[in-house]
């Protein structure tokens, strides 16, 4: 929850404490208690609700790649449910055809979106706002397509259904609760790797190209390699979302693929806040439970209330739940210490807020 | 009749226009929302069918298909101007991103409204030009209706954006928002009225293309898909180009599923081609060069 | 607005429904979501998304139990029908189903539309024996009582009836050259196996060309006219409604005059016809098991006007001539006679061994001679259709009732 903040602002300044602790200390403190509640919440709820969280994280994977492409890439995407779609019919395939254990189709997924990403933000590189929109959201329509024309690979529109992983007995634990920490492994993986990607070199980079592509590359910067490898490594993460999916629900097909995937991606990104990492966790809430509270209320529109409450949501917090709280909390941080003159280069801080400005190219 | 290879291909090209004049109708409408706030509406193909829908209940309630086509022209523009104040204007300077989910939401609401209030059976919609075949069957009075009400408001945007003085005022207030607003143009009512328009376009667009598509609310879904390609290839900022490019992908698609590949994979190749067209050319075939400033 | 007074329209016969609820037969053996005073059952449909248009059977669905909860129930008890969205998607579909299945604890899943979804949750029912009864898609692979005994179709399958037109190419048109244009999923292509399956040897040299079409296309104008182009003397059409009123026209304009099979699924005269121009549409043949409630020769009958009577009582925002409508009027018929034969004895194995135990059921808005049966080895409940020519306004029925080939 805590990692939007902290990348954003870096590492707090180590005279700012509160009762006797640093800024990042309590951010640790904050994410290990995080940490905890997630481990214990399979063993509190029932198997469906341990169920609908697993998907809620697996969609949060899929969007922190997105995030890494249009908040620190500046580049949108409406198709990365065809990467998605990439690593589940991997995983799908390995464990099918070859009998790969699930555990072992995830390095191939990731690796795999992530050569197809690279290949794709090639031409990417030359195409901006809408164009890029246009190329990505026929990405997302022909993949169903794609699906069932290789039939011979995917089983077309039968799709493929998959055995589910049995949980180890000295474990002790049911099928949906291994599952739920299985994703929770690799969430925290994905989370830490981006985390680390954004805050150093490559993540530098990338803001200074998306503040100045002509500037970044009079420093230095190569903007093209940056770029492409962003691509490849959001894809990657999306890749490897679609693998996980693929083994928790046990069944891949090319209507679970289609272009509303896609579309609810792109909703879920901008929800959670597209230059934030914490956001992909609220983004993939959203995702999994707005449409179901949506349906709750109404079988005869859903799609109405869902989209009402998009469209109120992004009034109320233009930048994402997260690029809406993260600043609120850093200041409620910084609080005891100088409440009276918050700095006029504040808003500089925060990364997710110096998305505002980038509307123009 | 069958089998002579050269009526095969007029067929396919006569088709492949018509279809591609369905396409450019509602490029035209793209175009004009991206003038106006340089942003794609990915909503303009609900608001059109929504509109569609408008004049079909007022020709059921008997009224003349004129009356009633001017009638939803009303409305439409109404309904555009009342978007952009309530739904686009809170989001105006929110970034690209927060503007393309919020015409998300605004697709699927219209979307699912349309359904709730309609139901998905497909309806009848009556064509003002007829059906009747022309030149030995390879076009209908219904298609080259589509074709010349297309060309006709190309030529009335044009003189509109050209001679006209609010015309002039919406380009100076999309091209330079602050000269225009120091030269005294309302650049709000500009944008207001540019949706305004945009949504009038779409509801011409809908009702002329509904009698060959069949109305249901999912009948844009798949066409703004191809507009937006039409409108991209013509370079979105083109009127023009935009009808040049919808008419081209429409004549594309269709050739291409007949001679180069199955028809499975048509809308992939031609994806493929547009995508190559705008890597070599990146603001499409008649757009104007962005020019980037540090 | 208009939704607070639906709301309050759902609510109220819920209200009357609880406070009817008592004089239910006491004492049964009860599985899951099954008690003295309800059946809880469960269902997913498109209600957003690309297919929801078919939506309008799980509207059906839930008017028809509204129907029979307001004469007094099953059997004593009211059926408590929950329908879910999934948007056509599968991973949605078992997200949905689950919930029904382990939260809501319903007693089975009846006609989850699609065959994605459906084939999503297959494997899922079948691990934890939870009845999917009469799902709603034709696909050929519900009938598998070994494999899946939990899983059981009702509609006739999509190769049946194109089997049924091959039998009919086979015995009238020996010269036959056919085209068939197919929607890319597992509708079209069930189509165009069951037509190769039943004109055996003869298929490779009688079909000319197959084109197909996916949903998000504007038009299949083009696959028409590169059909027309093979030089086939022979159509056959499987496509929704929309795309199958742009193929009828399509022909039509191009003076292209092949005999055309249309799909059961878009014979409705009102939804694909008219739309198209009923004179486009004279001479076109199909095979049809349930009643266009538009066509004129039930007109008078009791059948229709109860159907009529029922759409416009509790199904009031539907078009009553909507195929979708009369097919969740009739399968819900058909669950109804399943529960009643449950008796008290409400377990999912009852219910399993019910729904397979159906004998010579007669639907009020199936075609004369179309009987619903199913056994312990036959889980296809409706194996018969009639084909049918357009004569301009109504269909025309001839020849016998008949069963296709792998049914």
């Amino acid at each position: 929850m805590a990692g939007g903040v902290g990348i954003s602002t870096g590492p707090a300044p180590a005279s700012e404490r509160i009762a006797g602790l640093s800024a990042s200390s309590w951010r640790r403190a904050g994410l290990a208690a995080a940490i905890l509640v997630a481990i214990a919440l399979p063993f509190l709820i029932g198997k469906y609700h341990t169920f609908e969280l697993t998907l809620a994280m697996i969609y949060a994977v899929a969007l922190l790649g997105l995030n890494l492409l249009s908040g620190y890439n500046g580049q949108i995407s409406l198709g990365h449910g065809a990467f998605y779609a990439v690593g589940a019919y991997t995983a799908a395939i390995m464990m099918q055809r070859w009998g790969v254990p699930y555990w072992a189709t995830i390095p191939p997924a990731a690796l795999i979106s992530f050569a197809i990403g690279v290949l794709f933000g090639l031409p990417a590189l030359r195409l901006e706002g809408p164009y890029l929109a246009l190329v990505t959201l026929a990405m997302a329509l022909a993949t169903p397509q794609l699906l069932k024309y290789f039939d011979g690979w995917t089983g077309g529109q039968q799709g493929i259904n998959l055995t589910k992983p049995v949980p180890p007995h000295w474990l002790g634990l049911g099928r949906d609760q291994f599952l739920y920490l299985l994703v929770l492994i690799v969430l925290i993986a994905a989370f830490w790797v981006g985390a680390n990607l954004l805050r150093g070199r490559t993540g530098r980079a990338l803001v200074a190209i998306r503040e100045n592509p002509i500037s970044a590359s009079a420093m230095g910067i190569d903007t093209a390699r940056y770029k492409t490898l962003a691509f490849g490594a959001s894809a990657a993460f999306a890749g490897v979302a679609g693998a996980m999916s693929a083994i928790v629900v046990g069944f891949v097909a090319p209507e679970g693929f289609g272009l509303l995937l896609s579309l609810s991606f792109l909703v879920g990104s901008a929800v959670g806040g597209i230059a934030t990492v914490s956001g992909a966790l609220f983004g993939g809430l959203f995702v999994e439970y707005v449409p179901n509270i949506a349906n709750d209320i109404s079988d005869a529109a859903p799609g109405a209330i869902y989209g009402l409450a998009l469209l109120m949501l992004m009034f109320a917090m233009p930048v994402g739940v997260a690029g809406y709280i993260g600043p609120r909390l850093a200041r409620l941080a910084r609080r005891p210490r100088a409440s009276a003159s918050n700095p006029p280069g504040e808003s500089k801080q925060i990364g997710s807020i110096a998305i505002q400005e980038g509307r123009k190219p | 009749m069958t089998g002579a290879p050269v009526h095969q291909f007029l067929q396919q090209l006569f088709t492949g226009l018509a279809t591609g004049a369905i396409y450019a109708s509602l490029a035209l409408a793209l175009v004009m929302i991206y003038r106006a706030t340089e942003l794609v509406n990915f909503a303009q193909g609900e608001m059109a069918m929504f509109s569609t829908y408008i004049a079909w209940t007022l020709t059921n309630a008997g009224i003349p298909f004129w009356v009633a086509f001017a009638l939803t022209l009303a409305a439409s523009f109404l309904g555009g101007v009342a978007i952009e104040r309530l739904i686009i204007r809170p989001v105006q300077n929110a970034p690209v991103f927060t503007a393309v989910t919020v015409f998300i939401g605004l697709l699927l609401i219209l979307n699912s409204v349309a359904g709730w209030l309609y139901t998905y059976t497909v309806q009848d919609f009556p064509s003002p030009f007829g059906d009747r075949p022309l030149l030995h069957s390879l076009l209908t009075t219904s298609a080259l209706g589509i074709m010349g009400v297309t060309l006709a408001m190309l030529v009335l945007l044009y003189l509109f954006f050209r001679f006209t003085p609010i015309g002039l005022a919406m380009r100076a207030a999309a091209q330079n928002p602050v000269s225009a607003r120091l030269c005294g143009i309302r650049v709000g009512r500009m944008l207001a009225i540019g949706w305004g328009l945009a949504a009038a376009v779409g509801a011409t667009a809908g009702v002329m293309v509904a009698p060959i598509l069949f109305l249901d609310p999912n009948m844009m879904t798949g066409t703004l898909l191809y507009a937006f390609a039409g409108a991209l290839l013509g370079g979105i900022s083109s009127p023009l180009g935009a009808v040049i490019g919808g008419i081209a992908v429409g004549v594309m698609e269709n050739l291409v599923g007949t001679y180069l590949i199955a028809s499975q994979l048509k809308l992939t190749v031609a994806l493929a081609v547009i995508l190559l067209v705008l890597v070599l050319r990146p603001n499409g075939l008649f757009g104007a060069t962005l020019v980037k400033r540090v | 607005m208009r939704l607070a007074t639906r709301l309050f329209a759902y609510a109220a016969p819920l209200a009357l429904l609880a406070a009817a609820g008592q004089y239910a037969a006491a004492g049964g053996t009860y599985g899951p979501g099954a008690s003295d005073t309800e059946i809880k059952i469960g269902n997913t449909m498109p209600y957003s998304g690309p297919a929801s248009a078919y939506g309008a059977i799980g509207k059906a669905d839930a008017a028809y139990f509204t129907m029979i909860n307001e004469q007094g129930g099953i059997n004593g008890r009211k059926v408590n029908f929950i329908t879910r969205d999934d948007g056509y998607s599968p991973p949605k579909t078992v997200e949905q189903v689950r919930k029904l299945v382990e939260e809501d604890q319903v007693l089975f899943m009846y006609n989850t539309l699609g065959t994605p979804p459906n084939s999503a949750i297959w494997d899922y029912m079948n691990e934890n024996k939870v009845p999917q009864l009469f799902v709603a898609t034709g696909a050929s692979k519900w009938n598998d009582p070994k494999g899946h005994p939990w899983t059981i179709g009702w509609q006739p399958n999509y190769r049946v009836e194109a089997s049924i037109y091959a039998q009919y190419i086979l015995a009238n048109m020996p010269d036959a050259k056919i085209a068939v244009l197919y929607q890319n999923d597992d509708f079209g292509k069930d189509y165009v196996i069951g037509l190769k399956a039943g004109l055996g040897d003869k298929a490779d040299k009688m079909i000319v060309a197959t084109q197909s079409y996916e949903t998000t296309d504007p038009t299949v104008d083009s696959q028409v006219v590169s059909l027309q182009g093979s030089g086939a003397n022979v159509l056959l059409t499987a496509a929704i409604p929309k795309f199958a009123a742009q193929v009828v026209r399509k022909v039509f304009d191009i003076g292209w005059k092949p005999a055309f099979f249309m799909t059961n699924v878009s014979s409705s005269v009102s939804a694909v016809f008219k739309p198209a121009g009923l004179e486009k549409a004279v001479g076109i043949i199909t095979a049809g098991y349930t009643k266009d409630p538009n066509d004129a020769k039930w007109k008078d009958s009791k059948e229709l006007g109860d159907y009529l009577a029922w759409q416009q009582k509790y199904d009031a925002d539907a078009n009553p001539a909507d195929n979708n409508v009369v097919y969740g009027y009739s399968a819900t018929n058909t669950l109804v006679q399943v529960l009643k034969q449950c008796g008290d004895n409400l377990t999912r194995e009852n219910v399993m061994k019910q729904a397979a135990s159906i004998k010579g059921q007669v639907l009020p808005m199936l075609l004369p001679g179309v009987v619903i049966s199913t056994s312990a080895t036959d889980f296809a409940p409706i194996k018969q259709m009639q084909l049918a020519k357009f004569d301009g306004t109504n269909w025309v029925y001839f020849g016998p009732v008949m069963s296709g080939v792998g049914s």
